[in-house]
């Protein structure tokens, strides 16, 4: 492992963990992220069910 | 009251993530990263996750927001919807036929995710390391086990080659079934089926809440198992952590020529249009952006809906599972494994989503209780896998039941019908994973970088910068980048538009291998042909639709002014 590649491996994975964590806080700041803040996951086609 | 509060943000954050995490993160990424330069691949890597996945993914969610209010879900509708004009609904038919191909491959890598937590679960693995063990020397005993579980692969997915595995062609079928992965296939094309014909999305949600905590615990644990792997076997010095993680992170391409390792620069690995597409490809699809599967599920929300901050905060916890844990446990781990030659020619092909499945069972190996890990892991992934394969079946759903009023069940009785025989395909025709390879490439990397190329055109100069912007800020929390309408308007499109003609001047005119073996080889041909009759039959069906909504606007009563 030579130091660039030490580099762009701490570059990279603390780029990615800064960003998710910056998002985490954005959520938890949020005034109403449980109802407005959305994934696939939670977000219910209108036709289901019918 | 408080802790209510903190614990649904929570919830919030898991169901985000979860729905983004799937088999692109821990299987796709690390393979596809070794083959084009290792390092060296991170800075397109991280150009393209700036300028072309986060603006795209806010594309896409504007777009169908929009869409929505204009009573439609599918890609065919929102394109139309938005122009005004019939034939931009057959823009939409890429949207449609991205998710549906690749489920039919998609599936397959679920259902070794299944079987593999099964045969750990079960003993089978067990069994078969033990046997493997028993018959090697005393100071060979953990790489025989690794050896048999290796080879358990190969034939269990299918991979060797018809005249190298055990049997004739004309019994493949009953061997897929009574030894490889059909079974599997079925569980999972059933689940999946069931899940997406009753509905139940409220269920998808507290299964990502859940298993969320229980894959990101299960990686942390993989992953400082491989960091202290060291150098497990002394007989071969150069096999250790340093190195594998030197092979996955070194701004140091590898080529194999006449099956010797040679080294590519940093510089001639940035040269390489393929390193440029593939860092969009891996953007693409682990991000879900150019599938047109978001742009559906965008026009769900509401307008007080902050789709800016669900996009990033997706886009944000795929980057972080993808390049801080399978970045860094599935390419050391399997440079100690099965060396660095293994990794070039399974990165090179759409195999390199095998990895993963062939160097992990060596870190169980070595890791205490790594058999129920070696489960757990597995099965996790399945899970995350299925909430994405769930997601992939959503659009074409919503534009057979808007398109052709079909209902839910019909219409997912028909996608059920058409994947399936992809599905089979893909599973029977499994041998050395070509058509898994081309189908991935096709649509995986090709038409996605088309959709997503049309979409950032489509939106900052058809629809309309303003218009788009917004939509998009419409509900917004966070200030979106003041240089955002620039980056739409300019740096998108011509970053895309000059990989795309580079890597066409490379590869399609300088006859490049998948041309070359779209020239020679009948699987692949089969396989493309395979696409082709898919897509034309979606723009058949997408045809039909736009007769069908033209007849119901003439026949609603005009407004009167």
């Amino acid at each position: 492992m030579s130091p660039i590649g030490w580099i762009i491996m701490l570059a990279s994975v603390l780029g990615m963990t800064t960003l998710f964590f910056w998002c985490i806080y954005k959520v938890i700041t949020h005034s109403d992220a449980e109802e407005q803040v959305h994934s696939p996951a939670d977000i219910d086609p209108h036709d289901q069910g019918e | 009251m408080a802790t209510e509060k903190w614990g649904s943000k929570l919830g919030v954050i898991l169901a985000v993530t979860g729905s983004a995490v799937g088999l692109g993160n821990f299987l796709r990424f690390p393979g596809v990263a070794c083959a084009n330069g290792g390092g060296a691949f991170m800075i397109p890597y991280i150009i393209a996750f700036l300028i072309v996945g986060l603006p795209i993914a806010w594309v896409e969610w504007a777009m169908g927001r929009y869409g929505g209010k204009k009573g439609f879900s599918s890609a065919p509708g929102i394109f139309r919807a938005i122009t005004g004009k019939d034939h931009s609904a057959q823009i939409g038919t890429l949207a449609l036929i991205i998710p549906v191909i690749i489920y039919m491959w998609y599936v397959s890598i679920e259902a070794w995710c299944l079987g593999y937590a099964w045969k750990y679960w079960s003993g089978g693995m067990q069994a078969i390391v033990t046997a493997a063990q028993q018959a090697a020397p005393a100071d060979g005993k953990i790489e025989a086990g690794i050896q048999a579980v290796q080879n358990y692969l190969l034939h269990f997915a299918g991979v060797v080659p018809e005249n190298e595995a055990a049997g004739t062609g004309n019994f493949r079928i009953l061997r897929q079934f009574t030894q490889g992965s059909l079974p599997f296939l079925l569980i999972c094309f059933t689940i999946n089926f069931i899940l997406i014909y009753r509905g139940i999305n409220r269920g998808i949600e507290w299964f990502c809440k859940l298993a969320m905590p229980a894959l990101l615990f299960c990686a942390v644990l993989i992953l400082v198992r491989v960091l202290t792997l060291g150098t497990p076997n002394p007989a071969h010095p150069d096999a250790s952590i340093l190195n594998g993680l030197g092979f996955m992170w070194n701004p140091v391409g590898h080529n194999l020529q006449d099956g010797t390792l040679v080294q590519v620069s940093f510089w001639e690995a940035l040269a390489k249009p393929q390193t440029w597409l593939a860092a969009a490809g891996q953007i693409f699809f682990s991000l879900s952006v150019g599938f047109g599967i978001i742009m559906t599920y965008a026009s769900y929300t509401k307008p007080t809906d902050d789709i800016a901050l669900s996009s990033v905060s997706a886009a944000s916890g795929n980057g972080f599972f993808e390049v801080a844990l399978g970045g860094m446990i599935v390419i050391p781990a399997a440079f100690i494994f099965l060396g660095p030659e293994s990794i070039i020619t399974a990165g090179e092909k759409a195999s390199s989503l095998s990895l993963g499945f062939l160097a992990l069972p060596g870190v169980f190996e070595y890791m205490p209780a790594g058999h129920f890990f070696g489960g757990l892991f597995f099965f996790l992934l399945f899970i995350a896998a299925i909430t994405s394969s769930l997601s992939m079946l959503q659009p074409a759903i919503a534009f057979l039941e808007e398109g052709l009023s079909l209902s839910r069940q019909a219409a997912v009785t028909l996608l059920g019908f058409i994947t399936a025989i992809g599905a089979l395909f893909v599973s029977l025709m499994s041998h050395g994973l070509t058509v898994l390879d081309h189908m991935d490439f096709w649509t995986g990397n090709f038409c996605i970088y088309l959709l997503a190329t049309i979409e950032v055109i489509f939106f900052a100069h058809i629809m309309g910068l303003d218009r788009g912007l917004k939509e998009l800020a419409s509900g917004a929390e966070m200030k979106l980048p003041k240089i955002l309408p620039f980056v739409l308007t300019y740096i998108t499109p011509l970053f895309l538009i000059v990989i795309f003609g580079w890597w066409l001047k490379n590869e399609v005119f300088s006859n490049g291998p998948y041309i070359q073996a779209l020239k020679t080889d009948p699987t692949v041909q089969m396989t493309i042909g395979f696409i082709l009759i898919t897509t034309l039959f979606f723009s058949l069906l997408v045809h039909l639709a736009v007769k069908r909504w033209n007849q119901a606007e003439a026949s609603q009563p005009k407004e009167i002014p």
